[in-house]
């Protein structure tokens, strides 16, 4: 069977799984719509939110960043599983409590004020469309290699799918398809690494050959060894020590984990499970399941880099491999004989000083769904690697579609808009808000805001620091913030990031203009403190919540009682 | 009630205790060995396999230890439950 008939066969059978479990566990009330009837178990539910949490930036573009950029890399690796830890010890146990459905649910009552609640909103829709546009573009990526096809093509077609089984299925029937998309991504992500380990170090484990020496072509030296003397002979930075300055670094790590704590999807993903107990040991099976794949991220960004250059540099065009052509011919890596020596060159920063120049550019983008094909993987590994990227896309935008909906549906149409509003109406305006949502996501795929997949969804978690993170962690843990505060703080945070991102991105802001060194990356960090800092001031002046807000407090800091607090839907 | 009130004050300032503590971790591993002392633990400490420390702990050993923080987590706060909810039965 050809390697197209490969992908088809893996792709259709995985989509009809999703499919199948979709209608199979159609939502029937607005409970199970939004948070499956709060019975999945934590197992079950870990799985699901490993899926929800794993998007298509993680599962195709880390790797791909790691290649290219090492060390550097590493914001993303520690950034996204360390805002787990501070999300689970932080955030959900007390939400879980509340027992509300959404996150603009508890800043609105525990603010007590409509305006808190539309705020949160507002900065709800802007950070799932973010992360949405991220997801849409990965599907168009893999879409456009798969068929030959434009991306902006890929990403319709992907942009149908999703809407289809997101608004079909809603929580309950989203869970359960995530549990499936899981398991096909983790094979998919692993054995193309089990493989190029076991050709390149002789190691069946890649994290232990990542670790251990460099075998193939009868030489034998430490694998990072290897990658340093690559990157060095090439002119680039070493591969363990990266590039970006540390305070840069640093802040970027702080803003991916700070907004990976306010991330309104996963924070709601916990809502599924029984109680208090039961989140606990979900979010243990889900940091569990999500480490499967961030441990192996970094050894397929390490082998990609290696098999990419000792595969290209130097060698005739004429005698390059056939994926190189496949890869030029969708845009992806392109190359212009500079110096007519006919042979492809890549060079970096420190040789062009020299005068060599780069003629080999590549889009990191790709690098994941390159590297089975330049380890010589079969057809059918590569069709399953296909299969989880679609899986990846597909389970993050739908689930952020989910809470998009249910933002607009819920929180501005419920509870501002028109509160007589029945459970069947409700649902029909959530269907409606992820079309409207799908549209511009699809949009803005085609058209996206940063070149790099991981860049853009880097955005949605600057803003979802700048605002949500510090807003719930003071509504949590401080009894006297109050609503002028946390509305002048959220305001104040998201205002700031997202004027310094559209400034950098969009209105041709340079690098020396960069305050304190900080990319629109980590931005969102100083946004993070700024929110904080204008609360605490603004709640310094003003009135203390009234005394049913301390008592929502205590009720969500101690246990017991939770039956109650969650019959809410 | 006051009984109460007590134990209740008690179960916050334990779960204070363990976030804090963990959280604690949580920064060394990460910030601490991962990013702003990177240099020095590449330089002063045992390589793991052929990997710097400081690297090495970037790439792979920050996420392992964040898996062990979660477990902690799930057992010292289970802990913390039960004592809490001793106390008030005995009230």
């Amino acid at each position: 069977m050809s390697q197209d008939g490969y992908n088809y066969l893996f792709i259709g059978m995985s989509f009809a799984l999703y499919i199948w479990i979709a209608i199979r566990q159609r939502a029937g009330s607005t409970k199970e719509y939004y948070t499956a009837g709060g019975g999945v178990s934590p197992f079950a539910n870990g799985m699901a939110t490993a899926a929800d949490w794993m998007s298509a930036a993680t599962f195709i573009s880390m790797a791909g960043l790691l290649a290219s950029s090492g060390y550097d890399g590493s914001r993303f690796l520690m950034g996204w599983t360390g805002g787990f830890v501070l999300l689970t010890v932080l955030m959900v146990p007390f939400l879980r409590k509340f027992g509300k459905a959404t996150v603009p649910d508890f800043i609105g009552d525990r603010y007590y004020s409509k305006t808190a609640r539309l705020v949160a909103v507002v900065c709800a829709i802007f950070i799932c469309l973010t992360y949405i546009m991220g997801q849409m573009r990965g599907v168009g990526v893999v879409f456009s290699t798969l068929f030959d096809i434009e991306i902006s093509t890929g990403v319709w077609v992907g942009g149908a799918i999703v809407f289809f089984y997101a608004g079909l299925g809603g929580m309950k029937g989203i869970t359960y398809t995530q549990v499936a998309q899981y398991c096909v991504m983790a094979f998919a992500y692993t054995i193309p690494a089990i493989f190029i380990a076991i050709a390149l170090t002789g190691n069946v484990i890649p994290q232990l050959g990542f670790i251990g020496d460099y075998t193939a072509n009868g030489e034998s030296v430490p694998f990072l060894q290897k990658l340093n003397d690559i990157n060095t002979e090439l002119g680039f930075a070493n591969y363990t020590d990266g590039s970006l300055s540390k305070i840069d670094m640093f802040c970027i790590t702080a803003a991916l984990m700070a907004g990976t704590a306010g991330l309104p999807h996963v924070i709601v993903r916990f809502f599924t499970v029984k109680n208090v107990k039961a989140v606990r040991t979900s979010a243990c099976w889900t940091l569990g399941f999500i480490a499967i794949i961030y441990l192996t991220a970094p050894t397929i960004g390490g082998f990609a880099r290696v098999n990419f250059i000792e595969k290209l540099q130097d060698t005739p065009r004429e005698e390059a491999p056939a994926w190189f052509g496949d890869f030029e011919k969708t845009g992806y890596m392109s190359w212009s004989d500079k110096n007519g020596d006919g042979k492809i060159q890549h060079f970096g920063p420190e040789r062009e000083k020299l005068g060599d120049m780069n003629e080999l550019t590549f889009k990191p983008d790709i690098m994941v769904m390159a590297n089975p094909h330049m380890g010589g993987l079969p057809k059918w590994a590569i069709a399953l690697l296909m299969a989880g990227c679609i899986a990846a896309a597909l389970s993050t935008a739908a689930g952020l579609l989910l809470v998009l909906s249910t933002a607009i549906s819920h929180d501005l149409m419920k509870k501002i808009v028109k509160p007589d509003l029945t459970d069947k109406e409700e649902i029909k305006y959530a269907r409606l808000a992820s079309l409207g949502a799908l549209l511009i996501a699809i949009y803005f795929g085609i058209n996206p805001p940063s070149a790099f997949i991981a860049k853009t969804v880097a955005f949605a978690f600057g803003m979802a620091a700048s605002s949500f993170f510090p807003t719930l962690l003071m509504g949590i843990f401080s009894r006297r913030m109050n609503k002028q505060g946390a509305i002048a703080g959220m305001v104040a945070g998201i205002g700031f990031t997202l004027g310094y991102i559209i400034y950098f991105q969009f209105m041709g802001g340079t690098k020396d203009q960069y305050f304190l060194g900080i990319s629109p990356e980590g931005i969102g960090f100083i946004g993070m403190l700024l929110n904080f800092g204008v609360a605490a001031i603004v709640a310094a002046f003003t009135p203390a919540p009234p005394k049913e807000v301390t008592d929502l407090i205590d009720s969500v800091r101690y246990p017991g009682g939770e039956e109650t607090a969650a019959s809410d839907h | 009630m006051e009984k109460s009130k007590a134990a209740k004050g008690r179960y916050w300032k334990a779960q204070l205790k363990c976030v804090g503590v963990l959280l604690s971790i949580w920064f060394i591993v990460s910030f601490g060995c991962g990013i702003l002392l990177r240099e020095w633990f590449d330089a002063n400490f045992p390589s793991v396999g052929s990997a710097p420390f400081g690297f090495w702990m970037a790439q792979q050993g920050a996420i392992i230890c964040f898996v062990l923080i979660l477990v902690a987590y799930a057992v010292w706060m289970g802990r913390i439950e039960d004592q809490f909810e001793q106390e008030e039965g005995a009230e």
